[in-house]
């Protein structure tokens, strides 16, 4: 009988907490940096970029980043084995893009074919 | 062959349960997939909503004309109660790592230190939800509604398009701090015939010109027919486009179960932690999948943070 109990290999991780800190300031900067960003709305960011405007192509950068802190550090992902890293993050990084793509470029066809 | 024995036993154990492909637990490796599940769940969501709200750009309206409240602050403060509710959730992500980092050190006294501060900072993030909610059903400044439904805010000529509430509309005076009153189409439309300058504007920022505001005749058309709206259900909003108001409560609603789930998840072990399961167990990995749970609850709010109110 396998024992489902048995706890996971133990991987090297950092010693102490001074890195959950380190990755709470990251976090922390980021998120305020975005806020500001989003009050202040700069003039010279809101020209038009891959459809959108520069300010939220910004934010969208940003808030991948922070994804990657909290999955990678706070969810220890980032020291885990190769396998299980790329089983969990392939899935994600080919079929969210290739959603948001379709979705966001042919999006418009079904709003043809519902006129109709 | 000595060698041939050695393989076979290789071979069996193999099999035979016990080893870890992926070097992590049962439990751990499920947790996982069920995350990359929701990733996706919530992924098809978010896209969904960036397809209507391309296709209705002129109606969607701008989330820092929607979320202005601050608790026991007057006056309007976009984005702000939103950060909070950012940096309460992003706390509670880092007492919980501290958690898992004490289970692996088997400390009893730091997993439940940590992990009881993570429970108060799920319900503090539940309570701020419902305190948005509240704020979101009651409405704020009122608007118009179309017999197309198309929603219209109030607004003055020459004030670049700034919403003019009801309220203040009706009754001449600024709208007091929390007021719900309620006016009739009747009132609003002798209001709006009183006022010379008072005209209308879809809610959305519009194309190159900025926001569409209508010209007095327009407006005089539009509310022949149309009707006061005051705060948002699933069929009708006094923000702009219904779908925006639907998918709010949808997404954040959705977002808000996952929260509590993890509440109750995290007290759950934290009465097992408290009982002493896991240290009679040897090790404190139950934390660790919880963990994995409240940080994934953590990476949605970031997205749905971006994506509903600074995007």
């Amino acid at each position: 009988m396998a024992n489902h109990n048995l706890p996971s290999e133990h991987h090297e991780s950092p010693e102490g907490t001074g890195w959950i800190w380190k990755v709470f300031w990251i976090l922390l900067i980021v998120t305020t940096v975005e806020v500001a960003l989003g009050i202040i709305k700069p003039e010279i960011l809101m020209g038009k970029f891959l459809g959108t405007s520069v300010l939220n192509i910004i934010f969208i950068v940003l808030t991948l980043l922070k994804a990657f802190y909290i999955v990678a550090e706070f969810m220890h992902l980032k020291f885990e084995r190769s396998n299980l890293i790329w089983t969990i993050a392939l899935p994600v990084l080919i079929l969210i893009p290739y959603l948001a793509f379709i979705l966001l470029t042919e999006g418009g066809y079904m709003n043809v074919l519902m006129a109709q | 062959m000595a060698n041939g024995a050695v393989i076979e036993q290789n071979t069996s154990t193999l099999w035979g349960g016990g080893r870890q492909p992926f070097g992590a637990s049962y439990g751990k490796l499920m947790m996982w997939f069920f995350l990359l599940s929701d990733a996706l769940t919530f992924s098809g969501f978010l896209t969904a909503m960036g397809l209507y709200r391309f296709k209705y750009e002129e109606t969607w309206p701008i989330a820092e004309n929607v979320f202005t409240h601050f608790p026991f602050l007057h006056g309007e403060h976009p984005l702000l109660f939103v950060a909070l509710m950012t940096f309460i959730l992003i706390v509670s992500s880092v007492t919980m790592v501290m958690a898992v980092n004490a289970g692996h050190h088997n400390d009893k006294k730091g997993v439940v230190l940590w992990l009881g501060l993570t429970i108060v900072g799920g319900f503090t993030f539940l309570g701020s939800q419902a305190w948005e909610w509240y704020h979101f059903i009651h409405g704020d400044k009122g608007a118009v509604i179309a017999q197309d439904n198309t929603v219209y805010y109030l607004t003055e000529a020459g004030s670049e398009g700034k919403i003019l509430s009801v309220f203040e509309l009706v009754t001449g005076e600024k709208k007091p701090h929390g007021d719900h009153s309620e006016f009739t189409t009747e009132q609003l439309r002798n209001a709006f015939a009183a006022n010379g300058s008072a005209t209308l504007r879809l809610p959305g920022k519009g194309d190159k010109d900025g926001v569409k505001i209508l010209s007095r005749k327009e407006a005089e058309n539009v509310l022949a027919s149309a009707e006061v709206i005051q705060g948002a259900s699933l069929r009708a909003n006094e923000y702009g486009n219904v779908l925006f108001a639907d998918f709010f409560y949808f997404v954040t609603g959705f977002h808000g179960t996952h929260v509590f789930s993890g509440v109750v998840l995290n007290i759950i072990i934290f009465i097992n932690v408290l009982m002493g399961t896991y240290e009679r167990r040897g090790h404190y990995e139950m934390v660790e999948k919880v963990g994995l749970y409240w940080h994934f609850v953590d990476l949605v709010w970031v997205f749905v943070f971006t994506f509903f109110y600074l995007v």
